[in-house]
């Protein structure tokens, strides 16, 4: 396929592969935000070429797997009021809130809607006045753009049915909180691809002076993140701390302007819990005061509904990237994607269920 | 953020799909399977089911009869490349070829939602019709039942097939064997695909048709090449990485696939790389996945080229021993790494960003 074969280029690849052995004297731990990223690592076992002391650790970037649990509640909650039609991303559907799944909740006779596009909620808002549509609007700072949108566009039609169960999260805060962490081991970050296409990579910059520690955009291919990690190495081994942009075919410095004008438009940033990380300062958004009508816990009353999370949690290693998959004893045993115990094991995006899908047999060795 | 030992540390509970049916359940993957092992095997269980076909076969007066049986719920009744009729026809069709049987006569239940068009019916029916006339079956029976409005979706359909099975023609998801070839016989995906695009919410468009066809006659021509076929499946829901998983836990052998010889074609790869599925879980309505012998892939490879239905054939894998600790199917990725090829547990979901 043109313009991705390139970069799946099996040539290309190991020439990038022997420059990284090349350039390595030392161990390294490095980690990659983005579960589609940790996905990619794992479908071409990218760390299996590596040489051994250059580590990958997996990040947080899994938006279903930091959905705290109260929106899980809370989205199952509404889902079984008969006035109300549900709509989510398809991802959401089976992960355990702290009861239940929206899978189970639908199985009961809930009207739980798939969306490829929050528009798509918009428009059976439109269509079904006689229903209260509830969109649950998930993510970091890629699907924010597009939630964001449906909200504005709701808001313009002055639909009185709408409203947006919302828990964003920013990627940003997420490192703070990782390089602030006395635990932390992570030497170098590969930042997400996808993220920067909306945001830029400018904000980066502040991490990088903050804790001195190199960031490298990366794109979601194997050549891709060979090259991200190439260039974290490089870096290292001279000492340097730089951001740096190896997905340069899609993200600027800058990033998309119009994007974050109609997220600025929307939502603004607050203090967010994040499921295994706990709450994280202004690391989340929510609907600004002007949207504060769409905003499901208002519509519904739904604000004093809060969960507490088990007191530890496996996953909450797993996100930080203090421990590897496989390290759990209940991986690939007790906990698996049709029994998932854990947010990690559900989400395609997961690192847990990464590990299980490419490389179950790694537990062995 | 305080670390713990491993011993202290715990998840959140968990939930087992066991109280309850799932949509899940009917993906074709590991719900399916539990579904089948859990509630269905301990009450019916005999050995001819035990084999786990896709058909059974059974000996009446010396004669052996294949017999197969499929609902059919798509949505929408109407595809590009073929409608719920015909879908119903190949379906069971190709159930009774992958046994290496002669398809000869179905049977056809009809279940209609109170409000369903008959003009819709008439066409479902005549598309049938259609495609049992090419296939060279006939439909000999059926039933129609009303359910309310809101008790359907318009329209289910069950057909049951039967078919003879021709002499010295053995084949089994439990008879693949160390050395054996994989053969697939066409680029995959392009049903689900189809289907997916017409699905209400998701606005692409493409010229992607469903494969759904008839497979007796390509079966008839690699039986005429060769008898050294193990077994044959027509890797539907699940795609052709469920299938393959299934023959290989029957076998008790492992299956090891070279990634850059399944075929899949340009629209199929760009449509599944912009909704993040992987073509090995799409389901296909018109290709057939072969574990034949070593010596026999050549030949067989040559007869199902010289099929319009064959055409892009490939050897995409070989079986291996039984290895513990790894998956049952195995890749081999385009950058010389391995990875699992695992059955999912349910249906493929979109991904976020």
């Amino acid at each position: 396929m043109k313009y991705l074969d390139e970069y799946r280029d099996q040539r290309i690849a190991h020439a990038l592969v022997a420059e990284i052995f090349q350039v390595t004297t030392r161990p390294w731990v490095l980690m990659e935000i983005c579960g589609g990223q940790t996905h990619t690592i794992m479908r071409y076992g990218l760390d299996e070429l590596l040489p051994r002391g250059v580590e990958l650790v997996h990040g947080p970037g899994c938006p279903v797997c930091v959905t705290p649990l109260e929106t899980i509640d809370k989205a199952i909650e509404l889902a079984l009021r008969p006035d109300v039609i549900l709509v989510s991303y398809g991802d959401m559907l089976r992960v355990p809130g702290s009861k239940s799944d929206l899978f189970r909740a639908k199985a009961l006779g809930a009207d739980v809607r798939i969306a490829y596009s929050p528009l798509e909620a918009v428009k059976i808002a439109r269509a079904r006045p006689d229903r209260k549509v509830v969109f649950l609007a998930i993510g970091f700072e890629t699907t924010a753009p597009a939630n964001a949108m449906a909200a504005w566009q709701a808001k313009r039609e002055g639909l009185t049915n709408f409203s947006m169960l919302v828990s964003h999260v920013l990627v940003p805060p997420a490192i703070r909180a990782l390089m602030a962490s006395a635990e932390n081991r992570v030497q170098g970050f590969i930042a997400p691809g996808h993220v920067c296409t909306v945001m830029g990579c400018g904000e980066y910059e502040r991490l990088v002076a903050d804790f001195r520690v190199p960031i490298v955009v990366g794109g979601f291919e194997p050549v891709d993140l060979l090259e991200a990690i190439l260039m974290l190495v490089k870096q290292l081994e001279a000492g340097e701390a730089r951001l740096e942009n190896q997905y340069v075919r899609s993200v600027s410095y800058k990033g998309t302007v119009m994007a974050q004008q109609i997220m600025a438009e929307v939502f603004e940033v607050a203090d967010q819990k994040w499921r295994g990380l706990g709450p994280i300062p202004r690391s989340g958004l929510r609907l600004s005061e002007k949207y504060g009508d769409l905003d499901a816990d208002r519509v519904f009353g739904l604000a004093a509904l809060t969960v507490d999370e088990p007191a530890e949690c496996m996953s909450a290693q797993v996100l930080q990237g203090l421990r590897k998959p496989t390290e759990c004893p209940a991986f690939a045993i007790r906990c698996t994607p049709e029994n998932p115990l854990g947010a990690p094991m559900v989400s395609s995006e997961g690192a847990c269920a990464a590990y299980y899908q490419y490389r179950r047999h790694a537990k062995a060795s | 953020m305080s670390s713990k030992s491993i011993a202290e540390l715990i998840c959140p509970a968990p939930l087992p799909a066991k109280d309850t049916v799932l949509l899940g359940h009917g993906s074709g993957g590991k719900l399916s399977a539990d579904l089948l092992r859990e509630v269905f095997l301990p009450f019916l269980n005999n050995p001819v089911l035990a084999r786990l076909d896709d058909q059974a076969v059974v000996a009446i007066n010396g004669q052996r009869v294949a017999i197969t049986t499929d609902s059919f719920v798509v949505k929408p009744l109407f595809f590009p490349g073929g409608d719920i009729g015909s879908l119903a026809v190949h379906g069971t069709v190709n159930d009774l070829a992958m046994g290496g049987a002669v398809p000869l006569f179905l049977s056809a239940a009809f279940i209609l939602e109170e409000g369903l068009a008959v003009e819709q019916l008439k066409r479902v029916v005549n598309s049938m019709q259609r495609a049992a006339e090419a296939a060279g079956v006939q439909v000999v029976t059926g039933d129609t039942k009303v359910v309310e409005k809101g008790k359907g979706d318009g329209l289910f359909i069950t057909t049951t097939g039967i078919g003879v099975v021709p002499e010295g023609v053995e084949l089994s998801a439990d008879r693949a064997q160390p050395g054996d070839k994989v053969l697939l016989s066409g680029p995959i995906g392009e049903h689900g695909i189809a289907i997916l695009a017409q699905r209400e919410g998701l606005e692409f468009e493409t010229t992607i048709k469903s494969d759904s066809a008839p497979l007796h006659t390509l079966v008839a021509r690699m039986l005429g090449a060769s008898r050294e076929i193990r077994c044959m499946r027509d890797p539907t829901r699940g795609g052709v990485s469920s299938t393959l998983n299934e023959i290989a836990q029957q076998s008790r052998v492992s299956i090891e696939l070279e990634e850059w010889t399944i075929p899949v074609s340009e629209d199929v790869r760009g449509a599944c790389e912009l909704l993040g599925l992987d073509p090995l879980y799409v389901a296909n309505e018109g290709k057939l996945v072969a574990i034949v012998a070593p010596e026999a892939a050549d030949p067989i490879l040559q007869a199902m080229r010289k099929h319009s239905l064959g055409k892009e054939a490939s050897i995409i894998g070989s079986v291996q021993e039984e290895h513990a600790g790894l998956g049952r199917v195995m890749m081999r990725t385009t950058l010389g790494t391995k990875r699992i090829v695992d059955m999912l547990a349910g249906d493929q979901l979109p991904r976020i960003c």
